[in-house]
């Protein structure tokens, strides 16, 4: 049988407000789901906690909606002891720039065969619009009525940093461009980071205007070409330029680089551990085990 | 010529030294050596947290104390029959435990201006008469080891001093008649790389063994005789490596492959690297980036069907409580495990208390019952591990197993287990009928859950922090559901079957000591001691915290009067109080230091 997206739709009922851009990856990924060639009960979406956890409530697959910030913990643990699985996280700016961070860094460090779509929409919605750490300076929330004075993440740029062997970004509302990231986010072998630009229509409406509905500010990068203007001949195994472009916004190049930034293979912590399991010396002989060392016999 | 063996029923042994003197290693050595006599033992580590405090000074001393003896015995010993010193600081910091008339084995080489400076002494307490009521062997150990080493090429005079520690056990060893094969095959295996070193160390153990023999200073050899234990295979075993396999144990006698999610954490990480040795098991160690993480990969892991286990002590185990809340609330299988240290925040590392009760039974937010047990002693802690993972994944819950420092370093003989007897552990992974999948249907004798891998067609579903609707699963805000699916989770622990409690009854006694976790040698030995002395006491230890056993009212209810003594401020005083009403009344020690019998004895006699 051949799965379609109405295949990978959950009978629950979607609760985001009308007008969120979480409805259109959602239907991005819904439909890019067949494309992997899997059953569904091979795949597993698992969330920690905001408006973009309650993502794999809707997929119909195996899910966990967990704890604020720690999906990438969790997921660790399920695609390390099951290597067989398709594990994806879904996450927020809130989720896992803020209260998950350590566990980011550290998915991304160790290479775990997970792929990580970070919702950005640069604003914290369940808990009713305060500022988040992806927000901009001098941003007047609830929380900050005389603007936020601390300066935003770019979660690119820390996702290289952390040595991530995958990083690419999407918009919400572009689904070529972002079912093309899914696919090769996919395709990669090893810890693959996403970011999403998505717009919050209640808190922090317009954020992604300049690239949402001003088509001419993309940039849309490809692999051994030159990067727009930016001066940079786009690299995805090049750190360096996959670093400068990760530094290019509306605001110094008036463009927006959308697409696949880094791409690079290094084996995966699942695959290195696996292999140590397979080589480990010994037979797994418990009884041996507890009768080794110095004994003594009674009786 | 032949000295003159004395028959012993039991010794306390204590090697107190620097933190670099080798202290536990001469200790451990000497435990090895004594079981393979056939002794009953049981061994104190105790030493500082810090790695190497400055040489000489009282913070750093590091002590080891041995217990060993011609009949069973439960505890390390309350006080040193032999003192063994290796330097100022450390005769300071242990004579107040050594009884008037006990032995004292001084290196007197360490005594100089500067070490007694740093310990804090004016004068020699070796030449100012204050040791006058002790059997002093004052033992020029240092320099009769730096002498005996002289002809070993390639030792400088640093490595040939730090061989002193052997010089001691092999006295030691000559002292009590124990065993040297052993220790000599231990030094040339150790040393292998480097054969100087190992023939040094060697040397310097025949040479403090010939000592004892030649000297005048000792005039008696001791002999205590085979322990009649059990019959069997014995080895010595120390609480986390009994734990450690204990898990091994469970992922075999369960089939399921061992996931364990750890972050370095004393007295814990000796669980995370013991397992991580026995990859050939199937286990999968995780060192993971936060004590937070590694809760929430085991539980990852535990989702896919693993066996999810997590290792810590009490300031991580803080930590891990939202993880627990969550495993509460998905009904997944999880083993949390608190090697308990003394608190609160870092407190002191390296020593026991039992202060992590209250925490892990109610430091969750809301409702969130979690099924909570404690191993009794080292040994125990095997077969503590292997009831922990039974019931995680019978009742599909989290379940805390509480140990502590003293049982995770202590030692004693354990008569090695036959695995093939061990119960099986059953667990049956929901597999599709054909009908709609309900995942949070019950079964009806233990209100588990089905266990839904991935990977399993048909059975699709989500699972999550949100409160669920019963049955389906779904996501639920109805009032009543929440209440019903509140009173479901409590009655799930509730119900957990576990064994009655067993009471060690005395004719005649209407005393009950009621005692739980790591103090039940201390407490059943000063049970013994009021026994010894003609008085009557009743002992019954608690294995279970939560659930309680269904006795345990009764029990409590059939004495006059209770007493509970813990290493905390009254922990399960208070949950037996409240839950009973029954007058219970505590004997609360926190000393970081595991309770003496004679304490325990002079808390019962007290209320006789």
């Amino acid at each position: 049988m051949t799965l379609t997206a109405k295949d990978f739709k959950s009978d629950q009922e979607v609760r985001w407000c009308p007008g969120c851009g979480d409805y259109a990856i959602l239907a991005a990924v819904q439909s890019f789901m067949p494309e992997l060639g899997l059953e569904r009960e091979k795949i597993v979406f698992i969330s920690g906690i905001g408006c973009a956890a309650r993502f794999p409530y809707y997929m119909q697959t195996y899910g966990m909606h967990s704890i604020h910030g720690r999906a990438p913990a969790i997921a660790t643990g399920l695609a390390t002891s099951r290597p067989d699985l398709s594990v994806w996280v879904v996450t927020g700016d809130g989720d896992s720039l803020s209260i998950g961070g350590n566990h980011l860094i550290h998915a991304l460090r160790r290479n775990v065969n997970i792929k990580i779509l970070l919702l950005n929409n640069q604003i914290y919605g369940l808990t009713k619009g305060q500022y988040s750490p992806t927000s901009e300076q001098g941003k007047v929330t609830g929380s900050t009525p005389m603007g936020s004075v601390d300066y935003p993440f770019n979660p690119l740029s820390l996702a290289l940093g952390a040595d991530a062997t995958f990083v690419a970004r999407a918009l919400d509302t572009d689904k070529p461009g972002l079912t093309e990231v899914l696919r090769r986010a996919a395709a990669h072998k090893g810890a693959a980071f996403v970011e999403i630009f998505q717009n919050c229509n209640i808190y922090n409406d317009g954020a992604f205007d300049f690239v949402r509905d001003e088509k001419e500010n993309r940039l849309y990068l490809k692999h051994g070409e030159p990067a727009g203007d930016t001066g940079v001949t786009h690299d995805e195994t090049d750190f360096a330029a996959a670093f400068e472009l990760s530094r290019v916004t509306i605001e110094t190049h008036g463009v927006v680089p959308l697409g696949v930034f880094r791409d690079v293979q290094r084996e995966s912590y699942d695959d290195l551990l696996a292999a140590q399991l397979a080589n480990a010396k010994g037979d797994g002989d418990l009884q041996a085990l507890v009768a080794s060392g110095d004994t003594w016999q009674i009786g | 010529m032949a000295k003159r063996v004395e028959q012993l029923e039991s010794v306390v042994i204590r090697f107190a030294g620097d933190s670099g003197d080798g202290m536990q290693l001469t200790g451990g050595r000497f435990t090895s050596e004594t079981a393979l006599v056939g002794n009953d033992l049981a061994t104190f580590p105790d030493f500082p947290a810090e790695i190497r405090a400055p040489a000489g000074s009282l913070p750093g001393v590091s002590g080891f104390q041995l217990h060993f003896a011609d009949h069973d015995i439960l505890t390390p010993g309350d006080r040193p029959d032999v003192l063994v010193v290796m330097n100022p600081a450390a005769l300071k910091t242990n004579l107040a435990d050594l009884p008037k008339g006990g032995t004292l084995i001084v290196d007197t080489d360490a005594f100089t201006e500067r070490n007694l400076k740093k310990a804090g002494y004016d004068a020699s307490p070796l030449e100012d008469g204050s040791l006058a009521g002790y059997q002093v062997h004052a033992v020029q150990l240092t320099s009769m080891t730096v002498g005996a080493l002289k002809e070993i090429e390639g030792v400088t005079a640093r490595e040939a001093e730090r061989a002193k520690n052997m010089f001691a056990l092999g006295l030691m060893s000559w002292l009590y008649g124990r065993p040297v094969d052993s220790t000599l095959e231990f030094l040339e295996k150790k040393f292998a790389k480097r054969p100087e070193i190992a023939a040094a160390n060697i040397k310097a153990f025949n040479t403090g063994y010939a000592f004892g023999e030649t000297s005048e200073s000792f005039a008696v050899q001791y002999e205590v005789k085979a322990a009649s234990l059990q019959p069997g295979l014995y080895r010595q075993i120390t609480g986390n490596t009994a734990l450690s396999w204990g898990l091994l144990a469970a992922s075999k006698l369960s089939k399921l492959p061992l996931f364990l999610g750890a972050y370095p954490i004393t007295p814990a990480s000796s669980i995370l690297e013991e397992l991580a040795k026995h990859k050939a098991f199937g286990v999968r160690t995780f060192q993971a980036e936060d004590e937070i993480a590694a809760a929430g990969a085991a539980l990852g892991a535990s989702f896919g069907g693993s066996l999810g286990v997590t290792t810590s002590a009490g300031p991580g185990v803080v930590l891990k409580s939202e993880t627990v809340g969550l495993a509460v609330t998905l009904e997944l299988p999880l083993v949390i495990i608190d090697v308990q240290r003394a608190g609160p925040s870092t407190g002191m590392p390296t020593k026991p208390e039992q202060g992590d009760l209250l925490m892990v039974l109610f430091g969750r937010n809301s409702e969130s019952p979690v099924p909570v047990l404690a191993a009794s002693s080292p040994g125990d802690c095997f077969y503590a591990a292997i009831e922990a993972v039974r019931v995680a994944l019978t009742y599909r819950t989290p379940v805390y197993l509480l140990s502590d420092a003293y049982l995770a370093n202590g030692a004693e003989p354990w008569l090695v287990p036959d695995i093939a007897a061990l119960a099986p552990i059953d667990v049956d992974f929901a597999q599709p009928n054909g009908e709609v999948f309900q995942p949070y249907a019950r079964d009806p004798a233990t209100l588990a859950r089905p266990w839904a891998i991935p990977g399993t067609p048909g059975l699709e579903h989500r699972v999550g922090g949100l409160e669920k609707a019963n049955i389906t699963g779904s996501i639920s805000y109805d009032p009543e559901n929440h209440d019903l699916m509140t009173q479901l989770r409590a009655q799930k622990v509730a119900g957990v079957q576990v064994p009655a409690l067993e009471v060690d009854h005395q004719e005649g006694a209407d005393v009950l000591v009621l005692s739980w976790g790591g103090t039940y040698g201390p407490v059943h030995a000063g049970v013994r001691q009021v026994r010894a002395a003609g008085g009557k006491a009743a002992h019954a230890h608690l294995r279970w915290l939560n659930p309680f056993p269904s006795n345990l009212g009764d029990v409590l209810r059939s004495y006059e009067r209770v007493l509970i003594p813990e290493m905390n401020l009254g922990q399960l005083l208070q949950l037996v109080r409240a839950r009973y009403l029954v007058d219970a009344v505590g004997y609360n020690r926190v000393t970081g230091k595991p309770f003496k019998a004679g304490e325990i004895a002079d808390a019962v006699e007290a209320l006789q």
